[in-house]
């Protein structure tokens, strides 16, 4: 493993061929980026539900905590994750005794500080779907012999599908952007948790580093328009059969 | 031993509150159609969303069927999904990320007993829903989509089938084919269906039994022709549509000149012709403004139906032009005239008159069929 933040200079490459630094930061990105998204979107759908369907006391705290990392300095965020997921850390030390699981200043870590951030972003776009799905529909199910739980997986989740490709897309995208919470929590070491916006960071840092950057910041841009592309291309093909 | 089963019944007595007003709902019904019939707002939706168990009520029980689905002193209310119940909604309620197949099939996925192969083909057949059933619901039209909601909800089998308006987001045209579905439910599966409407032009075709709601309040009911004929009623059945209805024969047709005669328990009416074969037994509702009251027995007139008969109420309100007049001629009849006319011919209860009624009074959209089928027994 090499540790020098900007190993290859790639001035010797052609505009096509990605170096073996930059395969790196990208396969890491897409694996933190999935990873997140694929990990928090159970429990965005959970909190959605929740905050679109349910009237409880003091709802405008779980609304307020969700929301949270959309407001919060990023740093602040990387920082309340390291002190909770460190190896001292309350949960951290409780993952490794039990578990044996490192979270810290891994790709895992990278993951979580991720997620978090990008929750919100996640919970808005797929409450509103929940928002939008006619309860009588819902109703109908039941008179028609449907638990509450076979009319959520056969009735509602399907209507919410286009909100909650949407909401993943959108996660995912905040995920290959994430840059502050990152090199807070799990520092920006490469081949480890060393991402696009980090390496893009290190190139910068480093002497003779522009051509590397400007590389990263075209595979970004034309990694985020694919994201986004395909999102769109996903939700008419779903909104042809809604409605 | 008694091996007859008990006659199917609804037993309703209960209430709840709601913003702006309260529900007090006591009724009984039996097999056939049930129409629940008031204005909007009246609490129509209210009290069949209580059979459904999609509304609770604050007291009281609800039976359908002999099982106590609700009751509230016994903290007994058993589920939608668990009452033996289907439901056609206003705006249909398809499911639009299914195929009208799928559709018609959801009820089969929880019900594993109910609806096999040949009772599909069957409800397709009769609802002739064969064309479409691997579209999806966005393609369909407004009638469409109202029949296969019909299909969905009565194959689940239910013992109860509870229609909440079915036709009043369809236009005329389409409002004429599905009342001619539900009349095959009725004839063909005698489905006993709960029917919320706020057409006195549909429940006189359709129901059997009235039940007459005003503010959330059960004010009274009866069969078509017992609420009909009460000018008691009129300002809930509707004053403008309002007249009698009572049941004839179908006699036979004159093809020459385009006309139906039809038998009743006066003698014989002759109508417009009708789309019935003779033989076939109908309800028919004479509009109070159709009808015209002469002391004599006229001899020249172009009013082909004239009968004598006797008055037997005067409803007058110094308030209102109009007065109506409820005159025996066999079967009790109600005329709409003026109340200079009531003062110039001087008429009071007991006095014998001549009534003419117009051969156009009778259309389609004043005749049922209630009473073409075998009843059920009670």
């Amino acid at each position: 493993m090499v540790f020098s933040p900007c190993p290859i200079r790639g001035n010797n490459l052609t505009m096509t061929e990605l170096s073996p630094f930059e395969i790196e930061a990208l396969l890491l990105s897409l694996k933190v980026g999935v990873a997140a998204t694929v990990f928090s979107l159970p429990f965005a759908v959970l909190v959605a539900w929740v905050l679109s369907r349910l009237r409880f006391p003091g709802k405008f705290l779980l609304d307020g905590i969700t929301h949270l990392p959309l407001v919060l300095p990023p740093v602040v965020i990387g920082y309340v994750l390291l002190v909770l997921f460190g190896k001292n850390g309350p949960v951290g030390g409780w993952l490794y005794d039990v578990f044996g699981i490192t979270i810290a200043f891994t790709w895992k870590g990278a993951a979580v500080a991720s997620a978090v951030v990008a929750f919100p972003l996640m919970v808005r776009a797929i409450r509103l779907s929940f928002d939008n799905v006619d309860i009588k529909l819902e109703q109908a199910a039941r008179t028609l012999g449907a638990k509450p739980v076979s009319i959520f997986f056969t009735i509602t989740l399907p209507l919410i599908l286009p909100g909650l490709l949407s909401g993943a897309v959108l996660a995912f995208a905040r995920s290959l952007g994430e840059f502050g919470a990152t090199i807070t929590f799990v520092s920006n070491i490469p081949g480890v948790t060393q991402t696009l916006p980090l390496a893009l960071y290190s190139s910068i840092q480093s002497f003779d580093g522009e051509f590397i950057a400007l590389r990263l910041v075209i595979i970004s841009v034309v990694l985020s328009l694919a994201a986004m592309l395909a999102s769109e291309f996903l939700s008419r093909k779903l909104a042809g059969y809604l409605e | 031993m008694n091996k007859q089963p008990q006659p199917f019944a609804i037993d309703v007595s209960c209430q709840k509150q709601l913003a702006g007003f309260s529900i007090d709902a006591n009724f009984q019904a039996g097999g056939g159609i049930t129409a629940l019939f008031g204005r909007s707002g009246s609490g129509k939706t209210t009290i069949i969303n209580m059979l459904a168990g999609l509304d609770q009520p604050d007291h009281g029980v609800v039976r359908i069927d002999g099982q106590e689905v609700f009751n509230a002193g016994e903290n007994i209310n058993i589920p939608p999904e668990r009452r033996h119940i289907g439901y056609v909604f206003q705006e249909g309620l398809l499911f639009p990320h299914m195929t009208v197949v799928e559709n018609l099939k959801y009820g089969a996925r929880f019900h594993k007993k109910t609806g096999n192969e040949t009772d599909f083909h069957n409800i397709v057949d009769l609802l002739q829903l064969g064309n479409i059933l691997n579209r999806r619901p966005k393609s369909l039209s407004g009638g469409e989509k109202q029949r296969v909601a019909i299909g969905r909800a009565i194959l689940k089998k239910p013992d109860l089938l509870l229609m909440d308006e079915p036709l009043a987001s369809l236009d005329d045209g389409l409002k004429t084919e599905i009342l001619k579905f539900i009349e095959r439910l009725r004839d063909e599966l005698s489905l006993a269906i709960v029917y919320v409407s706020h057409s006195m032009e549909e429940v006189i075709r359709l129901a059997d039994t009235i039940i007459l709601l005003d503010q959330g309040k059960t004010i009274a009911q009866g069969s078509v022709e017992e609420i009909m004929n009460n000018l008691d009623l009129w300002p809930y059945t509707g004053r403008h549509e309002a007249g009698a209805v009572f049941p004839v024969k179908v006699v036979g047709h004159d093809l020459k000149y385009g006309l139906t005669e039809l038998a009743f328990a006066g003698g014989r009416l002759v109508v417009s012709k009708l789309e019935a074969l003779p033989g076939s037994e109908l309800r028919v509702r004479i509009r109070a403004r159709d009808v015209t009251i002469s002391l004599e027995k006229p001899n020249q007139t172009s009013v082909l139906n004239v009968f004598k008969g006797q008055i037997t109420d005067i409803r007058s309100h110094d308030e209102t032009p109009q007065c109506e007049v409820k005159v025996d001629i066999g079967v009790p009849v109600i005329v709409r005239i003026t109340r200079k006319s009531l003062y110039n011919l001087s008429l009071e209860t007991g006095k014998n008159v001549y009534l003419m009624i117009k051969s156009a009074a009778i259309d389609r959209h004043s005749m049922g069929l209630g009473g073409t089928r075998k009843r059920r027994e009670f």
